[in-house]
């Protein structure tokens, strides 16, 4: 799996970061996405698709 | 012309109104009359809310929206009300974004994490003075309106001690039933009073967001002052409402009170069943079609308004199983309780940062806490944009 982000659609809700601390975080000054890892451990895979299918703008998606 | 109109009246307090259940069950879109007239729609499906609230070709701006109800119709013609600067709640990209992009930042998941302690500390406050105090006593007053108001009030820079009159502003703009010379008196007083905030903090900032917001100098007085108004109303009026609410909804459903007392892990999930289950935003959200629409087969047209009633939406068993059930233990998640697409709620962490602290602290310092009058003499906010309990008498 890879996750790719896209910070200018991103509306730093914040679902991501809540969802998998491990993968994604929120930059400080604008709050919006920041990938930690784009390849995630396979533990992780599920946890990240329910954060792409929470995300509120649509700004993150896995291939 | 169609013959439905928005059904407000519910016939249990926890439920939404029987008549747009039954609606959802024969379709998600549905024609509807609004106030003025106008031929636009009711959605109460959850996947069809979902698409709508997420779609750039559905505007959010006052002027092109038409009101579902009758309530508040003259307060749209009054230029305070239909696009005050700095309500980017009521803005489209791209002018939503500039706002957007200065706040976020203030309410990260970590920058939450980091005012948990204090939560707790004010949490823990308001629960010695009940202890002290004996009960009977009104949860809202003494715990699920301080909490919320306070950690805003110290968030934004907004005094504490001068919480009198914008407490009563607010919750005078958003009852359904003000007139609208109440609403508007209302609104300029609040108005005046950030308005003159904001002069105080630029001759002398402070560490706080207003402060930030002066020192960025990317806003204007109005807009920051506009800001200011939508954050301190939306502090106050939607997580104090969740803890009257859920704490009435625990007490009245004594096996899920005892799920969450005997696995205080589920408290992450319950915030989340409880925001479902409850879903205060009881009136829309509306939006209106920019262009024409296709939306499970139903076509919106430009220029047509869309209410979206969520408590409903919140329930399709299409989505949640059992969606009429209170159960804290079912995964919540992806309800659409703070919205959804780019004006989803900005405080939707501090909310439950909020949430995961009172509840618990709560139902661990007063383990024998329940109503003091039977659950029908509660009062619920029947008449409030945001829904929950006016008072609720607890004892323990």
């Amino acid at each position: 799996m890879k996750i790719k982000a896209d910070e200018s659609v991103c509306i730093g809700a914040g679902m991501c970061a809540l969802t998998v601390p491990q993968v994604f975080d929120q930059s400080e000054d604008e709050g919006t996405v920041v990938l930690l890892q784009d390849v995630p451990a396979q533990e992780l895979e599920d946890a990240v698709r329910r954060a792409v299918t929470l995300c509120p703008s649509g700004a993150i998606s896995v291939e | 012309m169609s013959e439905l109109t928005l059904p407000t009246a519910r016939q249990r307090p926890l439920d939404p109104p029987d008549e747009v259940t039954r609606l959802r069950q024969q379709a998600a879109i549905h024609r509807m009359t609004y106030a003025d007239g106008h031929q636009g729609w009711l959605v109460t499906g959850y996947a069809a809310a979902r698409a709508i609230l997420a779609h750039p070709h559905f505007s959010n701006l006052a002027e092109n929206m038409h009101p579902p109800i009758a309530a508040r119709m003259e307060l749209r013609k009054e230029p305070e009300f239909r696009s005050p600067p700095g309500f980017f709640l009521r803005m489209d990209a791209p002018e939503h974004t500039r706002f957007r992009k200065l706040l976020t930042g203030q309410f990260t998941v970590r920058r939450m994490k980091m005012l948990e302690p204090r939560i707790e500390e004010i949490t823990n406050a308001c629960l010695d003075a009940m202890a002290a105090e004996g009960g009977p006593v009104d949860l809202v007053e003494a715990f699920a309106l301080p909490i919320p108001s306070l950690v805003i009030c110290e968030l934004l820079g907004v005094p504490y001690e001068e919480r009198e009159q914008f407490q009563k502003d607010s919750k005078i703009l958003v009852n359904l039933e003000t007139k609208s010379a109440d609403a508007v008196a209302a609104m300029r007083r609040i108005w005046a009073y950030l308005h003159g905030l904001i002069e105080r903090k630029r001759k002398d900032p402070a560490d706080d967001l207003l402060s930030g917001l002066i020192e960025g100098g990317e806003l204007t007085d109005e807009e920051l002052t506009g800001v200011g108004v939508l954050l301190l109303i939306a502090g106050h009026e939607t997580t104090a409402n969740m803890l009257g609410l859920g704490t009435y909804a625990l007490l009245t459903n004594p096996a899920q009170l005892a799920a969450l007392r005997e696995d205080p892990s589920l408290i992450d999930n319950a915030v989340e069943e409880l925001l479902r289950y409850l879903t205060i935003i009881h009136l829309g959200p509306i939006r209106t079609a920019l262009e024409d629409v296709e939306i499970e087969g139903t076509t919106i047209k430009a220029g047509e308004s869309v209410t979206i009633h969520l408590p409903v939406a919140n329930r399709d068993p299409a989505r949640f199983a059992d969606g009429e059930d209170l159960d804290v233990t079912r995964p919540a998640g992806g309800h659409l309780t703070f919205g959804h697409g780019i004006h989803q709620c900005l405080g939707q962490q501090l909310a439950r940062a909020e949430m995961r602290i009172a509840y618990p602290a709560l139902l661990r310092r007063l383990p024998g806490l329940r109503l003091a009058v039977t659950p029908e003499e509660v009062p619920m906010r029947s008449e409030m944009s945001i829904y929950g309990v006016h008072r609720l008498p607890v004892t323990w």
